[in-house]
């Protein structure tokens, strides 16, 4: 090592070390949480059930990112790792059936049940990894295809624990005698409604998870991931272990993904099998294009795009709402948008809204350098 | 013994139907080495135009198809030229994306122009009482005319697709692309022609499979694209770049899918409700096992 760096450099720092330049975000991350309080504070029930939906897509968008973004492993199975995901939940979570035949239910508490939907869509996702992962490419995404249909079938016909075709309730957390069945419920003496108590539950899940896979992106895993990404050949060259780096994203994205699918049908309280669809899958990928593709902003603003626009269409009736009549309905409207984004992104600017901003950063500093022609390079 | 003949013989006609969309696949990814996940709308496009221009624009059946022909042509031409071509040397995950970028605009425009409700399907006129009928009782057989034209129709549209690739000057420069694209650039091919030629045969065969599928399954709505996907197990099961195995796996899958769907029912206990619908995929993932490059597929040389 040459000279020591002149800023001093503390333990503390050093531990910081894995996520780069910390310093000049610290004023935008200060702005981003002043930001999230007004917006938490402010803004009606409505808007906060858009964020809501928004944070929990987000968290499997993370998944799949790892998965296809990171690895670059083509998958369309994500639907299916959330549905395993929501439905350890409710087996875990909800209440003992009352009456005989009802969907099972141990009645465990919340700190159980989340982590457990995770793990179980891990398992899971361990146990299809070494068939599917042998596969690249076109015939890997096709396989996991079939992953969604075989799912909706056991989904379907697993009644005892999924409710069969017409669904089931799922459990609400419970966190300290505060429930989030409650229409409201008060969180240190401050009273809050429900959407607001889920708001913070979930803000808390998604930053967690963010910044797991902001640090595993940038630790030897994540390299690995890369990797195997831009050239396998390559990769197998320099000691990378294709098979465990594949298996690796393939089981953190499915932990992601069923974390998420448990939110999902506990915030929602509510679902049918059906719901673990084929177009589910697609809008993560559509959200990974749109908002940036290995890359955890991205994987944030491309479910914003993505799934918090059909429901504000919805929320606030901006079109029409029959989907049997002719002409535009939200769920149209919103398909045509990512439709058109998908292709867009994906011929202008393969980086998504991320790589535009980037973009726009590197113009605003090149711009702002000229003008300080001369000075120290930043 | 007449239940299992008749069983077998609803297979091989679905089977043709998914052999007519999984010929489109295998044709586009020989030739530019892009699985279209949008074969599936575009075929919904074609058989939405051939019940508009029959139901709603009062055409004769053939003149709709020919319209459903050119339109589905046109859009698949046009996005090879204009969207994928740009898309070259990009990674496989960007290229399917933007296929299914392409299949959710055309079954999102579909809804938007047509509504997502259920239409009558365009029917070939040459289908009316000609279907066939033996015996009687339990022994009774009976054949449709849609799935008897469907077959036919396969037949003819696989000779149709020998002679053309065996003789014909656009045929040869297609395989020979297909073999080894700098070598067919060298001998003077134009690769571009290529390209388009066969996202045009892929389309025209999709738009004839849509509308035997829409017949088959007697209404038309806007998950037709959808009944589609089946053809990729049918692509896998053959090998992704072999003609004749998209044919062959096609009818594997409508057989596996109409005989689970026949005997089911006697295994309703164990099996639940809905296997037939899986059960292609799970001869899938078992061929996969033993012959990762399907039945017919050029076994690719693994590098590591």
């Amino acid at each position: 090592m040459s000279a020591p760096p002149t800023v001093g450099v503390t333990p503390g720092r050093r531990a910081n070390a894995l996520r780069r330049s910390w310093s000049p975000r610290r004023g935008l991350l200060l702005a981003g949480i002043v930001a999230l309080a007004i917006f938490f504070s402010v803004v009606t029930d409505d808007w906060l059930n858009v964020a809501n939906y928004t944070m929990i897509f987000a968290i499997a968008a993370l998944g799949l990112n790892v998965l296809s973004g990171y690895a670059g492993q083509v998958s369309l199975g994500i639907a299916f790792f959330m549905g395993i995901g929501a439905y350890t939940a409710a087996g875990l979570g909800s209440a003992p059936p009352t009456t005989p035949g009802g969907p099972l239910g141990l009645g465990l508490s919340f700190v159980i049940w989340l982590p457990a939907a995770g793990i179980a869509a891990a398992l899971v996702g361990a146990l299809v990894g070494p068939s599917a992962l042998r596969l690249r490419g076109f015939y890997l995404g096709i396989v996991s295809l079939a992953l969604i249909f075989i799912g909706q079938y056991l989904f379907k016909n697993a009644r005892a624990l999924t409710g069969g075709p017409q669904g089931r309730s799922f459990p609400k957390p419970v966190i300290g005698g505060v429930s989030f069945a409650d229409a409201q419920g008060s969180l240190l003496g401050v009273l809050l409604s429900r959407n607001q108590l889920f708001f913070l539950l979930i803000l808390i899940v998604l930053v967690l998870a963010a910044v797991f896979v902001a640090n595993v992106a940038r630790t030897r895993a994540g390299r690995a991931f890369q990797a195997v990404r831009d050239n396998e050949v390559g990769a197998a060259i320099i000691g990378v272990n294709l098979f465990e780096a594949k298996m690796g994203a393939f089981v953190l994205s499915s932990f992601l993904a069923g974390i998420s699918g448990a939110l999902l049908a506990s915030y929602t309280g509510y679902y049918i099998p059906d719901n673990w669809d084929l177009t589910l899958s697609i809008q993560f990928v559509a959200a990974i294009i749109v908002g940036g593709v290995a890359s955890v902003w991205g994987s944030i603003f491309g479910a914003a795009f993505v799934f918090a626009l059909p429901i504000i269409i919805d929320q606030f009736s901006l079109l029409p709402q029959s989907s049997t009549s002719q002409g535009l309905t939200g769920g149209d409207f919103n398909a045509i948008v990512y439709g058109v984004l998908i292709v867009a992104f994906l011929l202008f600017e393969p980086g998504g809204v991320v790589g535009l901003l980037r973009r726009g950063q590197a113009r605003i500093r090149a711009l702002t350098q000229r003008a300080s022609k001369g000075g120290a390079p930043a | 013994m007449a239940y299992f003949v008749q069983l077998v013989f609803a297979g091989v006609a679905l089977g043709c139907i998914y052999a007519l969309v999984a010929l489109g696949f295998t044709i586009i990814f020989k030739a530019s080495g892009v699985i279209n996940f949008a074969q599936g709308e575009l075929l919904l496009v074609g058989a939405y135009i051939v019940y508009a221009g029959v139901f709603e624009w009062h055409l004769n059946f053939y003149v709709a198809v020919l319209l459903a022909l050119v339109v589905t042509v046109a859009i698949a031409v046009l996005f090879e030229r204009f969207v994928l071509r740009r898309m070259v040397g990009k990674p496989v995950f960007s290229i399917l994306m933007i296929t299914i970028g392409l299949d959710i605009l055309l079954r999102t425009g579909v809804v938007v122009k047509f509504g997502g409700g259920i239409r009558p399907p365009g029917t070939p006129p040459f289908e009316a009482q000609h279907d066939v009928a033996f015996g009687t009782g339990s022994d009774r057989l009976f054949f449709s005319a849609n799935d008897l034209s469907v077959i036919a129709t396969t037949v003819l549209i696989c000779v149709a697709l020998y002679v053309f690739f065996r003789y014909s000057r656009y045929g040869l420069a297609m395989r020979a692309t297909a073999l080894d694209q700098e070598a067919a650039l060298a001998m003077g091919i134009n690769i571009r022609t290529v390209y388009a030629l066969a996202w045009a045969i892929a389309a025209a065969i999709a738009t004839i499979g849509g509308i035997f599928l829409a017949v088959h399954e007697f209404n038309l709505d806007s998950t037709l694209g959808s009944t589609a996907l089946l053809a990729f197990p049918a692509i896998i099961l053959g090998g992704l770049d072999s003609v004749s195995g998209a044919v062959v796996g096609g009818i594997i899958i409508g057989l596996t899918e109409q005989l689970t769907s026949g005997y089911e029912g006697q295994f309703s206990a164990v099996l639940g409700t809905g296997f037939h619908s899986i059960a292609p995929y799970i001869v899938m993932i078992l061929v996969l096992f033993i012959r990762p490059y399907g039945l017919f597929g050029s076994r690719r040389v693994e590098r590591i």
